[in-house]
């Protein structure tokens, strides 16, 4: 009896450690399956973009491929920064401060992510509610600092990561 | 599968069924006692399957002369359209074909729910059929991304973009369809490979779906279970071949009309405009056999909120078998169920429509009702109705209301008795 019992425990064991080494073998074996899809090396590579912002007029945009998306650069007028801080952050669905989402001492410039956090459509500039930008797909109105005031989208448009290399040059990435 | 013993007549044709008994499935096929009252809307199953095997025959064809790449996609569109040889013609028929293939298969799932086809023994009939409905629409979104046009692009962004309302992985998953940064040549061609593959995981599924299928038999009209082969069935060919390929006659008639006569009409102009990232269109809008879910997601004012009610539009309809209630199958003998069941249609219609429309206005307030109906008739309606409502007579057998010229309640029993 305890001989039959001992047998069995044996097999289990084995049926046990084949499984397991089965399932490691299987996962090893996905995960380059997975990964695969993620953005390669070509893709990566054009992770920065340097643009020259000398001929931009102030209240006027520009907007420039990065990463395969649209970032407006817009050079905001006085009056444009003084509307855009005088919204009371509890007006605000995403509440951020305007100054939070431009570069210190060069309040002139917002750089953005030109896509709407809703669906990810390109808004339409100096249209909508809100003197901004209007996302004509679902209907999301974004303020003068790009900040999300009505609609389905959740969250403000996105600051990239981008640095003045002069006054005339910004290096988006 | 039926218990009769098949036994080819040749030598040769015996020989091969014992070793791989192929004659016997195709007598199993030929023979399957089917009920004798089906009427046209069983016609469908037929036609989808010519559909599938069209779209396949010639997607397998385009696939010689289209290339996937950004930069190339939209050219050899057009150079199938304008240099191949039938290729203008073959291109309409694979992209008509999406929309013929959509019309039967919402004509099929709603012949489910009038006759209860869902319901028990035919749950997992009903179940893989919707799994080929999931592939379906994954199929054709892909389909419709690969031109590479203005609808394509922004399209394509717009869908993948449902899964950045995940919380926390939402954008790597994003990311990770993409391939890249946004929708661009990784997401073209990965998009390629999966609509040539999902037709023949349909395929698979197709073949379950009629295996599954024949374990119980066909509902019929009335609804009830018959015996098989009885006075009640008749053998699937001739009599149920002829009744398909006569209905997929006049379908293919209808098909041909939109092929040679207005073959842009369900497409959408802005398609022959090439993909440009930094234009989206003024109003996007999917091919219409998804404008319901559209209209679904537009209705509420929450992302997150949005795409989990469109999803759940569609999950819904898998637990379905256990919402409804009813003993009965067939509405023909449920006089309540029978008008919720047209109210259902009517508001998938609307839904469809307003889907099509801006979300503001008239149309935001009919998307909202038209989605609280949609999931009230699934979790309220159908299993109270099926509970409360008192059914009409059913008839013992599929003959007996024509041997009798109706059926009478002396002969017709109870639903309550029976079980």
């Amino acid at each position: 009896m305890s001989k039959e019992e001992k047998k069995v425990n044996r097999r289990d064991f084995l049926f046990t450690a084949s499984y397991t080494i089965g399932a490691v073998g299987v996962g090893a074996v996905i995960w380059p399956m997975i990964d695969q899809m993620n953005p390669d090396k070509a893709q990566q590579a054009l992770a920065t973009t340097e643009v020259d912002i000398s001929s931009i007029e102030p209240g006027k945009s520009i907007t420039v491929l990065w990463r395969g998306k649209p970032i407006f650069i817009k050079k905001r007028t006085p009056e444009e920064i003084a509307e855009a801080r005088a919204v009371k952050l509890d007006d605000l669905p995403d509440p951020q401060k305007d100054e939070d989402r431009v570069k210190e001492g060069k309040d002139e410039w917002l750089v953005m992510l030109g896509v709407c956090t809703h669906l990810g459509c390109v808004p339409l500039k100096d249209k909508g509610e809100f003197n901004g930008w209007f996302c004509p797909c679902h209907g999301s109105h974004y303020d003068v600092s790009g900040r999300i005031r009505k609609g389905p989208a959740p969250t403000n448009m996105e600051i990239p990561k981008f640095e003045f290399v002069d006054s005339n040059t910004i290096k988006i990435g | 599968m039926s218990e009769h013993e098949y036994v080819p007549k040749s030598k040769a044709g015996k020989w091969f069924n014992d070793r791989l008994p192929l004659l016997t499935l195709g007598a199993h096929l030929t023979d399957y006692p089917t009920p004798k009252n089906l009427n046209y809307w069983w016609t469908f199953g037929g036609i989808l399957t010519f559909c599938l095997i069209t779209q396949i025959v010639t997607g397998i064809v385009l696939a010689m002369h289209y290339v996937a790449h950004a930069d190339l996609a939209f050219a050899s569109v057009e150079h199938i359209m304008r240099d191949v040889n039938y290729g203008w013609l073959i291109r309409y028929i694979h992209s008509n074909g999406a929309s013929m293939f959509f019309l039967a298969v919402y004509i099929h799932i709603f012949r489910s729910l009038f006759y209860g086809s869902y319901k028990s023994p035919r749950e997992v009939i009903w179940i893989i059929g919707l799994m080929i409905y999931l592939l379906m629409m994954a199929a054709a979104f892909m389909g419709y991304v690969l031109p590479w046009g203005q609808m394509s692009f922004w399209g394509a962004t717009v869908i993948t973009n449902l899964f950045s309302a995940i919380p926390l992985v939402g954008d790597s998953i994003t990311t990770w369809l993409w391939g890249a940064y946004s929708v661009d040549n990784p997401t073209l061609n990965r998009f390629f490979s999966l609509h040539y593959l999902i037709p023949f995981l349909i395929l698979g599924l197709v073949v379950l779906h009629i295996w599954a299928l024949h374990v119980p038999g066909n509902n019929n009209p009335v609804g009830i279970d018959i015996k098989k082969p009885s006075k009640d069935t008749v053998p699937f060919h001739p009599y149920i071949t002829i009744k398909d390929a006569f209905a997929l006659l006049v379908f293919m008639i209808i098909f041909a009309g939109f092929v040679f006569f207005t073959p842009n009409v369900l497409g959408h102009s802005d398609n022959y405009i090439p993909a440009n990232p930094l234009i989206t269109p003024a109003h996007i809008v999917p091919e219409w056999y998804l404008l319901p879910f559209y209209a679904i997601l537009r209705s509420v004012p929450d992302k997150l909120g949005g795409v989990i009610l469109m999803f759940s539009a569609i999950f819904i309809l898998f637990v379905l078998p256990w919402l409804d209630t009813s003993k009965v199958r067939s509405a023909v003998f449920r006089p309540i169920y029978r008008q919720f069941f047209w109210i259902l249609v009517i508001d998938v219609l609307m839904l469809g429509y307003v889907g099509a429309m801006p979300a503001e206005g008239i149309y935001l307030v009919l998307a909202r009702v038209g989605t609280v109906y949609y999931f009230l008739h699934f979790i309220v309606v159908m299993p109270v109705v099926g509970y409360l409502e008192k059914t009409d007579p059913i008839p013992m057998s599929i003959s007996e209301p024509v041997l009798t010229g109706g059926a009478e309640p002396s002969l017709a029993r109870k639903v309550n008795d029976k079980v």
